[in-house]
């Protein structure tokens, strides 16, 4: 009760536990974990090609050559072309764009939408926890690749309806985490501070929850990106996703798998340039909440 | 503890009867006319409202959903759009198939991970530990039709050993299908033992550099015994709950696995009733899949609870 009669402390709005600042604790971490860098060079990797490809190859992954079908790996096609004489290194090469564009973009929004509900669930608690927690483990219990089966085909193959399908059925999992994270923090006296002060819950959520698990919605960040990856992969491998013309790695395994035994090498590429993004982006996962100290087994449980 | 058995259980018949009621939105809400969806664009006003006649869509919704819902307490889930047949019986033809796979799997899985991550986990830092961490961390990051082509390639191309396609339909015999299980399992295994791989590892450390592991050491316990004794069990518990929380993921996997070995399982039932837009063969796997997660999360908290006394008490004070 002593700290009634001193003379008042200094507003704790400035978030006490928040770090000087978060480039410079992030710039840090990079440096310190090698697992971090290489999985974050790896996706750096895939970015600057996906961007950079019609610079950095003259073929167009479009262009259909019936002279030119199924040919083995050679100095005119490097790795080869597809069933159609399409240039495989090309499609390749542009298949990063449609992967990444259409991954980042679900993910920000899965990450989002999760973190802001995850974060209000733990503020509010009582009853508003218990209806969102049941609902979203009802959500959980249907297979995702179900339920993005039955949204594409009612809604169309577009790039944005498949984003909003990943959100749907991916949410429920960041919303678990973020809420686990923002448990630990709500008890904290300058949350209770906040409330006192009579600050309404998206103040708080945006100045006092968020600045200190902003390294769990990181990591969850990488996480969800690689699972999303796969999961759009799957689905273009089943048909659900790119439209046939499309460059994508999902599609062009499906595409080229019957021919594995004539052209090995246009089923292999995309595999590589899929499971490399992937590997990246798990490396960095693990590395930055390894170096922030975020334990995902937990945090997930 | 009886108490918090009820509320667990209470807590899944709850989360199944609301995951119902989002599969029976889901698939009935879908934008546009529901006869119009699974005819086509093209289809003509008769064949529509026949059709709208079959599926009882002038009925109101919460009625439509009463219906179904009480047919399939019974295990009636009605007529199949596409072959007429009941789809109570034609899912759990499938669904049986599919048993054989997922049984497989798990097994290979658990028992394979387990004995892997114990191991990355004795030997921590040293070239096990390496090696299979990294090898791990490649299975996680390869989806799963990837894994599958990739066993295509070894075992049926390269060393033909198994089966390629599956040319059976869905009555095969267990003995017609079983040569074709391996591959579409072990495919299924790789990507799912990953997780438990890092789960086994992790608790392994822990328990490993815990005080009584220490003790038992000291008692002159052997390497063996404190594994089998103490580093097992540790590992089991948390595996237990990754393998629940897989299990919705197992179903997704599945139906990517099962179509690229053309296995008459549910996961291309799923797909073919997807493409037909076969709505109440679609309701039902969606709802035995939701049956299947949610008893399988029922079945490994309560599990946890019966390893874990920590688990139990605070159950009792909550």
């Amino acid at each position: 009760m002593s700290t009634l009669e001193t003379p008042a402390p200094p507003p704790p709005s400035a978030t006490p536990l928040a770090p000087p600042s978060a480039t410079a604790r992030a710039w840090r971490t990079l440096r310190s974990s090698r697992t971090a860098t290489v999985g974050l060079v790896f996706v750096a990797v895939h970015v600057l090609i996906a961007l950079l490809a019609p610079a950095l190859i003259s073929y167009d992954p479009l262009a259909n050559n019936a002279d030119q079908a199924l040919l083995g790996p050679s100095g005119e096609h490097l790795a080869g072309t597809d069933q159609y004489g399409r240039d495989v290194l090309a499609r390749v090469l542009y298949g990063g764009q449609y992967a990444l564009g259409v991954s980042v973009a679900a993910t920000l929004l899965t990450v989002a939408l999760g973190t802001v509900a995850g974060c209000a669930v733990a503020l509010r608690g009582g009853w508003f926890d218990d209806v969102l927690g049941r609902v979203l483990d009802a959500v959980l219990s249907v297979p995702s690749v179900l339920a993005l089966l039955v949204i594409v085909t009612a809604l169309g193959t577009g790039p944005w309806v498949i984003v909003l399908a990943i959100a749907v059925v991916s949410v429920p999992q960041v919303v678990r985490v973020v809420r686990g994270a923002a448990l630990a923090v709500v008890p904290a006296d300058y949350v209770t501070a906040a409330r006192a002060r009579g600050e309404g819950t998206w103040s708080i959520l945006r100045r006092e929850v968020l600045p200190n698990i902003i390294d769990v919605v990181c990591v969850e960040f990488a996480m969800r990106a690689s699972w999303v990856v796969l999961l759009i992969s799957s689905l273009s491998f089943l048909g659900f996703g790119a439209d046939p013309p499309t460059p994508d790695w999902g599609l062009m395994v499906a595409e080229n798998r019957t021919a594995i035994t004539v052209v090995p090498m246009a089923s292999l590429a995309p595999i590589i340039a899929l499971a490399t993004l992937v590997i990246g982006l798990n490396l960095a996962a693990d590395g930055l909440s390894k170096a922030w100290g975020v334990d995902r087994i937990k945090e997930g449980a | 503890m009886l108490s918090f058995i009820a509320r667990r259980v209470l807590a899944a018949v709850g989360t199944l009867f609301l995951s119902s009621i989002l599969v029976f939105l889901a698939v009935q809400a879908l934008p546009g006319d529901v006869a119009t969806q699974v005819l086509g664009r093209d289809a003509t006003p008769d064949a529509v409202a026949a059709l709208r006649e079959k599926l009882k869509l002038d009925q109101p919704a919460w009625e439509r959903y009463a219906d179904w819902m009480g047919g399939a307490l019974h295990g009636d889930f009605g007529l199949s759009l596409v072959s007429g047949k009941a789809v109570g019986g034609e899912v759990g033809l499938y669904l049986g198939n599919s048993a054989l796979i997922a049984l497989v799997t798990v097994l290979f899985a658990v028992t394979g991970s387990l004995l892997l991550g114990i191991l990355a986990g004795l030997y921590r830092d040293r070239w096990p530990d390496h090696l299979i961490s990294t090898v791990s961390l490649v299975g996680m990051s390869v989806p799963e039709f990837v894994v599958a082509t990739v066993l295509v390639l070894c075992f049926s191309i390269a060393l033909p050993l198994f089966p390629a396609v599956v040319l059976y339909g869905p009555e095969a015999s267990i003995g017609q299908l079983l040569p074709a299980v391996w591959l579409p399992a072990l495919a299924l295994a790789v990507v799912m033992a990953a997780y438990i791989i890092r789960m086994a590892r992790t608790s392994v450390i822990d328990v490993m550099a815990s005080e009584y592991v220490t003790t038992a050491r000291l008692k002159g316990l052997s390497t063996w015994r404190v594994v089998t004794r103490h580093a097992l069990p540790s590992a089991l518990l948390p595996t237990l709950h990754v393998i629940a929380l897989n299990v919705a993921w197992l179903a997704g996997g599945i139906a990517v696995v099962e179509n690229v070995f053309n296995y008459p399982g549910i996961g291309k039932l799923m797909l073919s009733s997807v493409q037909n837009r076969d709505l109440p063969v679609i309701q039902a796997i969606a709802l035995i899949s939701a049956v299947v997660y949610v008893a399988c999360n029922l079945a490994a908290d309560l599990g946890a609870m019966a390893l874990n006394p920590k688990l139990r008490t605070r159950g009792r004070t909550r």
